[in-house]
């Protein structure tokens, strides 16, 4: 069990980080690119790997990298015209043997896969409040002008939207979510908190007000309820996250096929 | 007697090279204000890209030139709907400063009953009426309609080119639209331009009911006196 102060803690980033994750997600999951966010979350590896071999913050290191990845990623598809899933599929490889690599200790390599939230401290706790609420502003003030390019990329190219541009912002947000969401879920299962929440959400959604402010509640009740399963039975986050969400998802599935 | 003041737009020695290939070869033609140009084709001949060029969106060499104060509406030919849960309201609240009964009035649906139902439930003739009815919102002057029909059963088209054929009377608009339906060509066109990377014929549409006209754009082979639908 945790002390109260931890448990305040991870709760308060569990909830910041799920919020953020679904909301962004649910993007991710209209894009059709939900394993593109998965994929991330691997990325991330290495930057992990730095901050322990360096005694820095690993927020920071996995951000670094994320942040990195995404431009080089973005820029690639535009100059090769793969789809992201093609090249992601190739860097979220290449990163996660790399990361493993680089961390020779099992347990930190555990830790860093799966999440830890027993050594979360009040500054991690601002840190992803903050980056939480930033990354959920900045794109509420992009997310119709990104759902615009997706239903069509003319129409928004005609009113001067630079699809683009827009992209690489989304792109950028995802990775600072990501980065702030694997300290309670690990980086192996990060992209479960972008992907899931929102395709729950769509089953039960005719609207984009409601998909997207669902796909932030489901993904506050999946990281919510795995940490305080967590600290219940003495188990690691990361996995209690999913089992949450999954349990979520179940249900939307059956109020959906209810509803058919 | 004509001026030159009667033509909202000019296109002059208009060519498109994208991706070293040539999709439009010296392209010339004029459109009146107030009349609706037909663009036929094949498929490939280059009409969507005629389209984007002319919203300037693809490079280009030769001249558009748009008279001073157009306002240009686009109607694309596909949207990606059918997986995205957004209502009719919220699509067309993503323009500012659109009231969306008015919008809906004017092409013909009852807000009530629409205005919250998924895009991606509507049938193909209620999703054209609600794309034309978002690129009405800034009051354009002119509006490309790439494929006006596409989706629509056929009980559906009369009444969206009627719809059309009624805005460009009462609120003076110009209308071109792409098309490969010889019927909206004479029926509900002024002008035809025909396009198959080069133009084929410029002039007006009732000249489509013409056998040797029929015979430049279709070939030697084309039934003259099939029926019409």
């Amino acid at each position: 069990m945790f002390t109260l102060d931890t448990l305040i803690f991870s709760l308060s980033i569990g909830v910041a980080v799920g919020v953020s994750a679904g909301y962004l997600g649910s993007l991710m999951v209209l894009k059709k690119m939900a394993l593109v966010g998965d994929a991330m979350s691997h990325v991330a590896l290495p930057g992990l790997a730095l901050g322990l071999l360096f005694h820095f913050p690993v927020f920071l290191g996995a951000f670094a990298v994320l942040f990195l990845s995404a431009i080089a990623i973005w820029h690639l598809g535009r100059v090769t015209k793969l789809s992201f899933e093609s090249i992601m599929g190739a860097a979220f490889t290449l990163a996660l043997a790399i990361g493993i690599l680089m961390i020779s200790d099992k347990l930190e390599l555990l830790e860093s896969l799966f999440g830890d939230i027993t050594n979360v401290t009040v500054l991690d706790t601002i840190a992803a409040v903050v980056i939480s609420i930033t990354a959920i502003l900045l794109t509420k003030m992009i997310y119709k002008k990104l759902v615009l390019g997706m239903i069509s990329e003319d129409l928004a190219v005609s009113k001067g939207i630079s699809v683009s541009k827009t992209d690489l912002l989304y792109l950028l947000l995802i990775s600072l979510v990501v980065a702030a969401g694997i300290k309670i879920v690990g980086s192996l299962l990060v992209g479960f908190l972008v992907a899931v929440p929102a395709a729950s959400a769509k089953n039960v959604s005719s609207n984009l007000l409601k998909y997207s402010a669902l796909s932030s509640i489901f993904g506050a009740i999946s990281a919510s309820s795995g940490v305080l399963l967590s600290n219940y039975l003495n188990i690691q986050s990361g996995p209690m996250v999913v089992v949450s969400g999954i349990t979520v998802f179940a249900v939307t599935v059956v109020l959906r096929w209810k509803t058919k | 007697m004509e001026s030159g003041n009667d033509y909202i737009l000019k296109v002059s020695n208009l060519s498109v090279r994208l991706q070293n290939q040539t999709i439009l070869d010296n392209i010339n033609f004029k459109v009146k204000k107030g009349t609706t140009l037909a663009v036929l084709g094949p498929n490939g001949a280059g009409k969507t890209v005629l389209f984007k060029t002319l919203l300037n969106l693809l490079p280009h060499e030769g001249k558009v030139e748009w008279e001073g104060k157009v306002k240009i509406g686009y109607v694309p030919q596909n949207i990606a709907v059918s997986d995205i849960p957004i209502s009719v309201k919220e699509f067309l609240s993503f323009r500012n400063g659109s009231d969306v009964a008015s919008c809906l009035d004017a092409v013909k649906l009852d807000g009530k009953d629409v205005s919250d139902k998924s895009l991606g439930i509507l049938s193909g003739g209620q999703l054209r009426r609600v794309l034309i009815a978002w690129a009405l919102i800034d009051n354009p002057n002119v509006l490309l309609f790439d494929e006006p029909t596409t989706g629509v059963d056929i009980g559906g088209e009369e009444p969206i080119l009627v719809m059309l054929n009624e805005l460009k009377k009462n609120k003076k608009m110009t209308i071109l639209l792409i098309t490969h339906d010889v019927h909206i060509v004479n029926e509900y066109s002024d002008y035809l331009l025909a396009l198959n990377r080069c133009v084929t014929f410029f002039g007006e549409a009732k000249e489509i009911m013409n056998p040797a006209v029929q015979r430049t754009l279709y070939g030697e082979t084309v039934c003259v006196g099939a029926p019409q639908r």
